[in-house]
């Protein structure tokens, strides 16, 4: 996937080099530069994300509910167990990293242990482990990646547009091309509005895939009141994760940055790394 | 000429689809073999913490012999059980036992309030757990192998190595199928 992937952008760079004619190391060097970015997020990924939320790994002996949990869903769900994580906050909140089943890890917040009974622990976990399975992870890097490259070409073709006219203008002497005004401008609104559609595509994305782990996590517990019931206890609880970014939002079972669910509008949906927790639970009960 | 190649493609192409099929029957039946012996890993635990369960709850319920005896025969019974269908009555009866042992550990506090008693009931219960979640998995092993052998074009070439439908894992015994009876 990700080889294919390296292709298109080769390809795509190849096209740009093509019609532009010019810089051509300039374009390699960007494609170049943004496949190594996302191949270093993808292996990366797992520690940079621990790291930043600041998770300590969690003993079997100071967390055997938790360890005995994973260990069934995982039986469950036919994957290896991944690596365990605690982080010290009091907002009920997990989420799972790592780019493989094989390379996996799940962290917890202790309010998360603290505020849910084991059948409701279960269906979280199962939700975490859901994205482990379905390679949520990946998906996410790719988006990301994707939303980059968009941004860069849209970068470029505006400097094509306006330095390739320009340089036509002087070389030509062809002052009124109706075609090279029509691509600036072209260009010019793409490179305005193209990072941002990007961005709320990888937004819906990643929104589709909440509700992908829902359905999924309860696949492997058999049982969607236990995660109906967590997704309830989540929307009664207001207390905000203190160590969560921008960065690491997509990957939590509530969006950590999405502010407070009850007063959430329409429009905010649009922004959001979860879907709305209401949402949430509505479809959980049609199973 | 022409023909000759198209022929050959032709036999490339279904010894391709051939190995495919091949090869995705023999990972299904391995998926189940790994399923089975997961459970037995399962069970064998459970097996092993119940002669340890059973001393802990002796020293606070010794009015108790009869529930204690019924776990401890029903534990015996699974372990010596053989084959899929029988493994899974006896488990049955066995979870039926412990949550009768559990059910009376509500009318002794001292047992309620012994770590080691604690301690015991997060593990049975946690393997119970694991018990489950593993048989789950056997389950959807099962189904996902018997539905390949049993669909076209994998039947044919099931039906040529000799791939044979496996059982499901059952706990209900005939008793849990009845509707428990309440008398007021």
């Amino acid at each position: 996937m990700i080889a294919a992937f390296a292709v298109v952008v080769f390809a795509v760079a190849a096209v740009i080099t093509y019609l532009a004619r010019f810089g051509t190391i300039g374009v390699i060097i960007a494609a170049i530069f943004a496949i190594s970015s996302s191949l270093f997020s993808y292996f990366k990924s797992d520690s940079i994300a621990l790291a930043m939320s600041r998770a300590k790994p969690a003993s079997e002996q100071d967390f055997r509910r938790l360890h005995n949990v994973v260990e069934g869903l995982c039986i469950g769900a036919g994957i290896p167990k991944p690596r365990l994580f605690v982080i010290d906050d009091e907002a009920p909140n997990a989420f799972a990293t790592g780019r493989d089943p094989k390379h996996a890890a799940v962290a917890v917040t202790t309010g998360l242990l603290e505020k849910m009974n084991r059948v409701e622990l279960e269906g979280v976990l199962a939700h975490e482990l859901s994205h482990i399975k379905n390679y949520d992870i990946l998906v996410m890097t790719l988006a990301v990646t994707m939303v980059g490259m968009i941004a860069l070409m849209s970068d470029l073709f505006l400097r094509w547009s306006f330095w390739g006219g320009m340089g036509r203008d002087r070389n030509d002497s062809n002052d009124n091309n109706p075609i090279g005004i029509f691509l600036a401008i072209f260009g010019f609104l793409l490179v305005i509005f193209a990072p941002i559609i990007a961005r709320l595509m990888q937004l819906a994305i990643s929104r589709q895939r909440e509700y992908l782990a829902d359905a999924s996590g309860v696949m492997i517990t058999r049982y969607p009141p236990g995660l109906i019931s967590a997704l309830e206890k989540l929307k009664a609880d207001t207390t905000v994760v203190h160590s969560a970014s921008k960065a690491t939002a997509h990957l939590w079972i509530e969006g950590p940055l999405d502010g407070d669910p009850r007063k959430q509008r329409k429009f905010d949906n649009l922004f959001a790394t979860h879907p709305p927790l209401d949402d949430r639970i509505a479809r959980l009960r049609e199973l | 000429m022409v023909p000759v190649i198209i022929i050959l493609v032709v036999i490339l192409v279904f010894v391709l689809i051939f190995v495919m099929q091949y090869n995705g029957l023999v990972k299904l039946r391995n998926r189940v073999d790994n399923a089975w012996s997961q459970i037995d890993v399962q069970l064998k635990r459970r097996h092993d913490l119940i002669p340890n369960l059973i001393e802990t709850v002796k020293g606070y319920a010794k009015h108790e012999a009869e529930t204690l005896e019924n776990v401890v025969k029903a534990r015996n019974a699974a372990v010596s059980a053989n084959g899929v269908q029988a493994q899974g009555a006896a488990e049955g009866a066995l979870s039926g036992a412990l949550g009768k042992l559990f059910a009376l550990s509500e009318s002794y506090p001292d047992l309620k309030a012994n770590t080691n008693f604690l301690e015991f009931q997060e593990e049975l219960t946690a393997t119970e757990d694991k018990v489950s979640y593993s048989r789950q998995f056997y389950n959807d092993s099962v189904l996902g192998y018997n539905n390949k052998i049993g669909t076209i074009p994998s039947n044919i070439i099931a039906g040529m190595f000799n791939f044979t439908a496996r059982e499901f894992f059952e706990t209900e015994t005939p008793e849990d199928r009845e509707v428990p009876k309440v008398q007021f």
